[in-house]
């Protein structure tokens, strides 16, 4: 089967080096994948042709790139399944990385993330005298986010980290939540005080795009509303990031408002959870209130109750109830 | 077709013209529209955050009503589809799905699974099809170039949404763009986020998320884009001069409604959809697709 191989390319060392895109026209088997393709480019054509590769079955994450728009293991994606209607795959470095050269991305800013977040147990004293030991049902529910191979593809898709770099970013974020969730570390209080911060678990847009994007069923999305959960249960103060009281603000409002109207109203949303009194915030939201009004968008303060709606009430209280019970 | 419709709360709020469009579509295409009487938010999300049983509780609550309807039910939001979806798969769990069916008990509401929940997208191409609509369209929107801009519930998790089974939904807006004889101009950041959740939380990257999206569509020539999520039109419509402003360049990129699109090719004016409630202006785009504004 013939394929068009499409790759972005980079050379730094170029007198003025920008990106550009080069087709490799190549003969290949239906069972290869995209970094069989690369590595038949690479040694059979353009030997220049820089790429990252190891184990070459999905162990060692060393190949995540994106592929037709979105990140996977090259090792791990199939030609055959990646070919356009007119036999076009398109191959470029991982995303939100700088690229160091063709698809080889820099992993620097990736691995100061995963320190940032303390990947390592941070059990009470005293030690004991061989390892640390904690019964298989309380990790079993761990093993899937135990699974991550720090390959990045997530972090290319994350679409925070597109507009701000400063994020710490689904697989920083994933790994944090691997430690505040084992039984032996003790130190989740601190732990969430400082995923509250500024480019913590509250900068998360909850687009799905790292759970889309990760080749091994971590989920980071899903660690990341685990933390947020365990931040607001665990009575730990917001911080000095303000982003993170709003977060909390946002959730109890929202959660607060359709509880009790059955129905979401959203100006209700943004004044609760910047708070009325918040004068710069409020003031920031005054032109678009005002836009809203007089294009007859601005939802109606009396909205009619939803029918039913104490059926949902005595719901939210039932449910509320069992939790506080489970709780005590 | 009869469907429950579950219009959603951002169109009953904050973005009335949707569901006016979407009235006065389903009327000219033979969609009969019995909105589920009783309706609650489906947690967008949101809720699911900081109390999933809730969440998946109203959810329940609205599929055992459709039920009770004995139709399927047309959602026209994509967070509301995708938040319903997941659950849908959620409560295919027996045991769970008794859990909550005891809560509901008391209002004489069970929710048996197996609930078919599609966005009006959706049904354009699988239920109605694109050669009925075109069929309907009395002008073509020739000329035209609209950048299609999904929202992320509708897009992921591709799995609850059921993309295996219908590959369609991968591409079904630019069907829908295409079949009515615009252009669809394809962007990078069709299937990326709005902003719109952390609005409230961090508003710069919300807003630098708004410039992006609208200035490449912008950049790319569009007349302007077109969403089946109206929590992507609030940011996108509601705060794309705010944005503009914070990236320091001029974006102008009216925001349409999936069924302001059609209503469009039907031979709906401007006021009757509603073209004239949004924020950044429609009035060229509608020009140029014929309408009276």
């Amino acid at each position: 089967m013939q394929a068009k191989v499409s790759v972005r390319r980079f050379n730094p060392d170029e007198e003025q080096p920008k990106p550009y895109d080069q087709q490799y026209d190549i003969e290949v088997e239906e069972h290869f994948t995209v970094l069989d393709a690369l590595i038949k480019v690479r040694e059979e054509v353009d030997g220049s042709l820089a790429l990252r590769c190891s184990c070459r079955a999905a162990i060692c994450g060393s190949c995540a790139m994106r592929v037709n728009g979105h990140a996977v293991l090259a090792c791990k994606a199939r030609v055959s399944q990646h070919l356009s209607d007119d036999g076009e795959v398109r191959v470029e470095p991982a995303g939100n990385q700088p690229v160091i050269k063709d698809l080889v991305v820099d992993l620097e800013p990736f691995w100061n993330k995963v320190r940032a977040v303390e990947p390592y147990l941070q059990p009470s004293l005293p030690e004991p005298e061989a390892e640390y030991l904690a019964p298989n049902e309380v990790m079993l529910h761990l093993v899937d986010v135990m699974g991550c191979i720090m390959c990045g593809a997530c972090v290319s898709d994350c679409t925070v980290l597109e507009v701000d770099p400063n994020f710490l970013g689904p697989a920083a974020l994933a790994k944090a939540y691997r430690f505040v969730a084992d039984t032996r570390d003790e130190e989740d209080s601190k732990r969430l005080g400082l995923y509250n911060g500024y480019g913590g678990i509250w900068d998360c847009t909850r687009c799905g795009e790292c759970v889309a994007a990760c080749p091994k069923g971590v989920a980071p999305m899903d660690r990341i509303m685990a933390l947020r959960e365990k931040a607001i249960e665990s009575g730990t103060p917001p911080g000095g990031y303000d982003g993170a009281a709003y977060g909390y603000r946002h959730a109890e409002a929202f959660e607060e408002i359709v509880s009790h109207k059955g129905r979401l109203e959203e100006t209700m949303l943004v004044v609760k959870t910047l708070g009325m009194f918040n004068l710069p915030k409020m003031l920031g939201m005054l032109p678009v209130g005002l836009n809203a009004m007089f294009h007859r968008k601005m939802p109606s303060p009396f909205a009619p109750t939803v029918p039913g709606v104490n059926q949902i009430r005595r719901l939210a209280a039932r449910i509320k109830m069992n939790k506080d019970g489970a709780a005590r | 077709m009869r469907y429950a419709f579950f219009p959603g709360c951002v169109s009953r709020g904050g973005a009335p013209e949707l569901y006016q469009s979407t009235i006065a579509v389903a009327g000219r295409i033979g969609i009969e529209l019995e909105e589920i009487e009783g309706w609650s938010c489906t947690g967008a999300g949101a809720l699911q955050e900081s109390n999933p049983l809730l969440g998946d509780t109203l959810n329940a609550r609205n599929f055992a009503l459709a039920q009770r309807m004995g139709l399927s039910i047309m959602t026209i939001c994509s967070t509301c589809q995708g938040v319903m979806a997941q659950a849908r798969v959620r409560l295919e769990d027996e045991e769970y799905r008794a859990q909550i069916n005891e809560l509901l008990a008391e209002e004489d509401l069970e929710y048996t699974g197996g609930i078919q929940v599609k966005h009006m997208l959706w049904i354009m191409v699988e239920d109605i099809g694109l050669d009925h609509i075109k069929s309907l369209a009395v002008k073509s929107l020739d000329g035209v170039f609209l950048a299609p801009f999904y929202g992320c519930y509708i897009v992921r998790p591709s799995a609850a949404l059921e993309y295996d089974a219908y590959p369609q939904r991968k591409i079904a807006l630019e069907l829908v763009i295409e079949a009515l004889g615009a252009t669809a101009v394809d962007n990078d950041g069709k299937t990326r986020c709005c902003g719109f959740p952390i609005l409230t939380i961090n508003e710069r990257n919300s807003l630098a998320m708004v410039a992006k999206h609208t200035g490449e569509a912008q950049d790319l020539g569009a007349d302007a884009m077109v969403t089946p999520c109206p929590l992507c039109h609030l940011n996108l419509d509601g705060f794309q001069s705010k944005a503009a402003r914070q990236v320091g360049r001029q974006i102008n990129v009216p925001i349409l409604h999936l069924p302001q699109l059609i209503g469009a090719a039907l031979g709906l004016d401007g006021p009757a959809l509603g073209l004239n409630r949004h924020i950044v202006s429609s009035f060229d785009v509608a020009l140029k697709m014929g309408l009276r504004v």
